[in-house]
């Protein structure tokens, strides 16, 4: 009983760790287990009897996967966008002194502070006074806004951790600016800037609120899962909720086991 | 935008540290200035111009149908905080209480991975992240399932006597989870999770273990370590968690949408009815201010006092 004690004491965080890590994962577990469910009504929430019909014909349900195309395609286009222009700014930030850096600065810093419907319906503002219509450009402009920050933010992180010496050694064997930044800084700031894509990727592809306010009639997949919350949720929703959990988990362990590799392979 | 890169060359630029070879030329000298200007551009077009229309919005009065008109009328963020501070209150509280629940929750996990994972740690890591790639509604719309009525952790809340308390103390109410304060607490905990452990992770991870040997050979007892070595230490992560969970849980209003009901609802939910289904655009433009000063102003009391001692 001691021992027991004990064990439980020692081990209080491991559990503690376990238990929140069950609450985090316990959501897409169900999503799995209720993509093989084949309910009687509109609604997706009590199950019924196992099925594969689901799997089989994932775009079986009307404009589910017009919308998750529509959603790829801006996600691809606005971390593009949100890339080059952040990676150029954080190294703008980390490499040069100018002024109103503190202005910029803060810039940078102030649309990942606020609230995000408080950026969704000032652009709705915008748009509205403007007499722009809503629709695939204005979710766009959104996306790459507020990706903006967080691919500076990534950006910034890995570069402020780079030795500058290695461009100066670069340069004293006469290479030329640009040689110096494609063959030196690029391929060191190159996880930053992987990890900034990523991070807006995920972010446009699974934004609901800002999306919400300046779409119109633009459905993307977010909007579609929003809808049917309200109309009835196909189960072909949890089909591509688990393929998409499935296909996040290969992307980061594969990205995982290459870092892996290139650490072994230059041992610091 | 011309102003700052006329001024970017100014004569008399302090030489860069070492002795000049030669002086940089006004191209060179031009550079930051075009690296920032796309990417600044947009932010001052698509976020700050943004800012400026909703406040010229929000003094604005009139209607749909006859047009609106800027008259100044303060007035309306008068109305709209009185009419809607419990909405305001309510969005405070609970995402307060999601807040301090994502760090008693997160803290233990970041620990865990931080510290005591070993070989799983990558594993782990990769656990905390892969929701962020699912989408965030389809997993809360299975909360829908996981609380439902006839569900199985109902009946065994109700069981342990764990709704009685929920109920007298008003978060639940009668048999029920779906449509109460708990199931929409639960949801904002839930969902911002990954946003408390990530920071705490970063910082735990920078700790130097020895720091924990250290203590322990002064005779300092486990939980003395923590509260005077781990704690301290992870500060900066705590506040980041904290500041990345609180901010957005203020404004959502998915979570209260999805799992809760008219009694739950958040301010977040006023300002998407009030713009999209009302069309009252000045009070929603008015609320939506509000809500950016409330959430500024406590952001910066927050950091003022976690940058000093008091908080640790």
């Amino acid at each position: 009983m001691r021992t027991s004690i004990a064990w439980l004491r020692r081990n209080l965080v491991v559990i503690a760790g376990l238990v929140t890590l069950a609450y985090m994962i316990l959501p897409n577990v169900v999503v799995t287990v209720f993509s093989f469910n084949n309910p009687t009504g509109r609604f997706n929430y009590a199950w019924q009897e196992f099925s594969l019909d689901a799997w089989k014909d994932p775009c079986g349900v009307a404009d589910l996967c017009g919308s998750l195309s529509l959603s790829l395609q801006i996600a691809l286009w606005a971390t593009v966008a949100a890339t080059a222009l952040g990676t150029a700014i954080a190294f703008a930030m980390v490499r040069y002194r100018f002024r109103a850096r503190g202005a910029v600065n803060s810039l940078i810093f102030l649309p990942m502070a606020m609230p995000e419907i408080v950026m969704a319906a000032s652009l709705l503002a915008l748009f509205l006074n403007m007499g722009i219509q809503l629709g695939f450009w204005t979710i766009l402009i959104a996306h790459i806004m507020f990706c903006l920050s967080f691919v500076v933010a990534a950006v910034k992180a890995r570069v402020l951790s780079m030795d500058p010496r290695l461009e100066e050694a670069a340069r004293d064997l006469y290479a030329g600016p640009v040689q110096t930044f494609v063959r030196v800084t690029l391929p060191i700031a190159a996880p930053g800037i992987a990890a900034g894509a990523l991070l807006s990727f995920a972010l446009s592809f699974d934004d609901f609120i800002i999306t919400n306010f300046n779409s119109g009639n633009t459905v993307t997949f977010p909007m579609f899962v929003w809808g049917s919350a309200q109309r009835g949720t196909p189960v072909q929703i949890n089909v591509i909720g688990t393929a998409m959990f499935v296909i996040a988990v290969l992307v980061v362990l594969a990205g995982q086991m290459v870092g892996n590799r290139r650490k072994k392979a230059q041992p610091k | 935008m011309t102003g700052p890169a006329v001024e970017a060359a100014p004569p008399q630029a302090p030489a860069p540290a070492g002795p000049p070879v030669h002086k940089p030329s006004v191209r060179k000298r031009l550079v930051p200035y075009w690296l920032l200007l796309p990417g600044i551009l947009w932010l001052l077009v698509f976020f700050v111009l943004p800012m400026v229309y909703q406040a010229s919005t929000s003094v604005q009065t009139g209607s749909l149908e006859e047009g609106f008109e800027v008259t100044w009328h303060f007035q309306t963020y008068w109305d709209a905080f009185t009419e809607y501070l419990p909405q305001f209150l309510r969005s405070l509280l609970y995402a307060g209480t999601a807040t301090v629940l994502c760090l008693l929750l997160g803290y233990p996990l970041a620990y865990l991975i931080a510290f005591r994972a070993g070989r799983w740690r990558n594993l782990l890591l990769v656990l905390v992240i892969a929701p962020f790639f699912t989408s965030f509604l389809i997993r809360t719309l299975a909360w829908k399932t996981i609380l439902a009525d006839s569900g199985p952790v109902v009946a065994v809340l109700n069981k342990i006597g764990f709704l009685d308390v929920t109920s007298w103390l008003g978060i639940t109410q009668g048999d029920r989870v779906l449509a109460t304060p708990l199931a929409v607490v639960c949801g904002l905990t839930y969902n911002f999770l990954p946003f408390m452990i990530l920071p705490l992770y970063s910082s735990l991870e920078r700790i130097d273990t020895r720091l924990h040997e250290a203590a322990g050979d002064l005779y300092a007892r486990p939980a003395t370590v923590f509260r005077k070595v781990t704690f301290p230490l992870s500060m900066p992560g705590v506040v980041s968690g904290t500041l990345l969970t609180f901010i957005p849980a203020s404004g959502d209003y998915v979570n209260a949408e999805l799992l809760g009901s008219t009694d739950t609802r958040m301010i977040g939910n006023v300002i998407q009815s009030q713009y999209l289904r009302i069309l009252d655009y000045p009070t929603a433009a008015a609320l939506s201010f509000i809500l950016m000063a409330i959430v500024l102003i406590m952001v910066t009391i927050y950091i003022r006092r976690a940058g000093t001692e008091d908080l640790v």
